[in-house]
């Protein structure tokens, strides 16, 4: 037991390092932050928090709001947002696919899955005209919809398999016990399926989270995400300010932490669904 | 209350999972759908339910036709085979769950929880909840699930299946008992002889979607119809000889010649008279009620004992003449070598004559 517990926390720091260095750097001064040897030991300070939000302007030197409160706000209504519409729209695809097989759903399915096998910055310039086109450019919806899409193929086929292991037969038995199809698929199968709703969910936030190329072009100045806001910290006349950046990567990973670990238990159980034999 | 099926067909595209079947289970009486896996008994069942179309044919309940009713409408209580508990309710829960449907009152449902939480003696596990049961009380929830309602008939998907031998005897007993207290038309699907042959009233054998023959235990066991019942009811199976008939008698006595020259002069049924010499025949004798001899016998063959297997209270023995394998089972006493040369006699009127066409020949 001793041993593992001392190799998994040995590769969990290896892992973890990175992030670690990230947010030790938030709390640097810039000298700190630059210095070479690098610094471990330092005096933490706040300044970077408080400029993500209030920054000092270059040109007049007082300082101003930043629109970072507005982008994380972006951030989280937009991913949420998108994350969820496909896990409801993929749970009722994928309960469909699972339990009414007509004739075709094997190319359905694959079909489906072809959208997720080209690299999305293929379609990039198709896309662009048709958001210019139909107005979408730069609105909340038209980002919504756009995440909505990608997530819905994986989350049609994460959630097809979760309802393929479960077992018919308890649908079956709710249905001679009185219960209508819509009580079966309320009331039965989706409880039984919430710890891979979960996983799925998580999945799909954090790919959608992180998202950058289709945020760079296809959200407006009031739609911004964190991580175009983030690179546009980047260039500027006094160089890069590591304290600032690695500030807002901190607070950028709240949410994903904070959900992670709100759903910690269901998600390895929905990670480890089908693997272990009932 | 009956179950009554007419021409009862569902086809799966090309695949006839079920081939117009005609049966009909009488007030309280329990049908076992007995055949290997694919034979379309479960089918069958799941039709009786709702669960299933009936592609062609009818399903009557009570003498109401009731193919276009979802299974709610059909009153009919039906135990899966992997238990189906509800696995977000507790026991309790999971028994009551039928009576909501019903509309009765909460006083009326709790009365009827414990009645049958009594009856099965599940009071000690009413709170849990079916992961944190084993396998024998989930049955017993199963069972008990299906018999709080009062159905029109009763369905049984392979009751006994996922139990140990233990508990299976235990169990088979129990659920015996319950039934006969019910009193209600019951079909058990089972590919467990032994099942089918201790809760039947009658058997109804199925072999690729067609019923094969429907009788009583004693009569599937002791009369069967073919060679595929005769085959497939009993344990060890019955011994199955090609042979060709050369002589036919009087009174059922029949010569037979089988392959390697060897022939036999045996009693048969008396309509063996009614083949022409010549013709090929299977004989079905049941293991035990071949005898052995080590004086030559001309109502016999000459075999070598292969291998024998003691079970207990009796040995089983594999026989060979040289072309054929056959079984025999003898008292745990009879003293028996490997490589021993025998004769294997087989006495008059226990052996089975079937013709070409599988149908066994027999005087009614």
């Amino acid at each position: 037991m001793g041993i593992y517990t001392a190799i998994t926390s040995v590769v969990g720091f290896i892992y973890f390092f990175p992030v670690l260095w990230i947010i030790l750097t938030a709390f640097k001064t810039r000298p700190d932050a630059l210095a070479v040897p690098p610094k471990l030991f330092f005096t933490p300070t706040f300044d970077n928090f408080v400029s993500v939000f209030y920054r000092a302007s270059i040109t007049t030197g007082t300082s101003q709001a930043t629109d970072m409160g507005l982008y994380f706000f972006n951030s989280i209504f937009i991913a949420f947002t998108s994350v969820g519409l496909a896990l409801i729209v993929g749970t009722l695809a994928a309960y469909a696919f699972s339990r009414y097989p007509l004739k075709g759903n094997e190319t359905y399915l694959f079909i489906i899955l072809t959208t997720r096998m080209m690299p999305p910055i293929v379609v990039i310039i198709p896309i662009f005209l048709m958001f210019r086109l139909s107005g979408l450019a730069g609105s909340y919806w038209g980002i919504i919809l756009l995440y909505t899409a990608f997530n819905i193929p994986f989350s049609v086929w994460l959630v097809k398999s979760f309802f393929d292991e479960l077992n018919p037969e308890i649908e079956d038995a709710a249905r001679m016990d009185g219960a209508s199809e819509r009580r079966v698929f309320f009331r039965f199968c989706i409880p039984q399926i919430l710890a891979g709703l979960s996983a799925t969910f998580v999945f799909g936030l954090i790919l959608t989270w992180n998202e950058f190329l289709f945020a760079l072009l296809l959200t407006g100045v009031e739609t911004r995400t964190v991580p175009v806001a983030m690179a546009r910290t980047l260039g500027g006349e006094v160089g890069v300010d590591y304290g600032l950046l690695a500030a807002i990567v901190t607070l950028f990973l709240i949410p994903i932490f904070f959900v992670t670990f709100l759903l910690q238990n269901q998600l390895l159980r929905g990670v480890t669904f089908g693997t272990v034999k009932k | 209350m009956t179950i009554d099926l007419q021409k009862l067909t569902k086809r799966f595209g090309s695949l006839t999972a079920v081939d117009a079947i005609d049966l009909d289970v009488g007030d309280g009486e329990v049908l076992c759908l007995l055949g290997p896996s694919g034979c379309g008994k479960t089918t069958t069942l799941r039709m009786v339910a709702g669960l299933e179309y009936a592609t062609q044919g009818d399903v009557m309940l009570q003498g109401k036709r009731v193919n276009d009713l979802a299974p709610r409408d059909r009153n009919v209580a039906m135990s899966f085979q992997f238990y189906a508990l509800y696995p977000s309710l507790t026991v309790a829960e999971n028994l009551a769950f039928p009576l909501h449907a019903e509309g009765l009152s909460s006083s009326e449902i709790a009365a009827r929880v414990t009645t049958i939480s009594d009856t099965l003696q599940l009071g000690s596990i009413l709170k849990r909840t079916p992961g944190q049961l084993a396998e024998g009380e989930k049955q017993r929830v199963a069972v008990g699930r299906s018999i709080i309602r009062d159905p029109t008939c009763f369905l049984f998907d392979e009751p006994l299946s996922r139990l140990d031998v233990q508990l299976r005897e235990e169990m088979r007993g129990e659920i015996k008992e319950v039934l006969q207290d019910l009193s209600r038309p019951t079909v058990i699907v089972t590919h467990d002889q032994l099942e089918a042959l201790t809760m039947a009233d009658r058997i109804a054998v199925m072999r690729d979607g067609r019923i094969e023959q429907v009788d009583t235990p004693h009569n599937v066991f002791q009369k069967p119809a073919n060679l595929f019942v005769a085959g497939f009811i009993g344990t060890p199976q019955m011994n199955l000889l090609p042979a060709t008939l050369t002589k036919a008698e009087e009174a059922g006595r029949a010569e037979f010649a089988v392959e390697g020259g060897q022939s036999m002069t045996i009693e048969v049924d008396r309509r063996v008279s009614e083949l022409s010499p010549g013709s090929r025949v299977t004989l079905g004798v049941r293991p035990r009620n071949l005898e052995i001899s080590s004086e030559p016998a001309d109502d016999g063959l000459s075999t070598q004992i292969d291998i024998v297997e003691p079970m207990g209270a009796e040995t089983l023995v594999h026989l060979n003449d040289g072309h054929h394998d056959l079984r025999l089972v003898a008292d745990w006493r009879v003293p028996l070598a490997e490589g021993e040369k025998v004769h294997t006699r087989f006495p008059p009127g226990v052996t089975h004559i079937f013709t070409e066409n599988e149908q066994v020949l027999r005087t009614q």
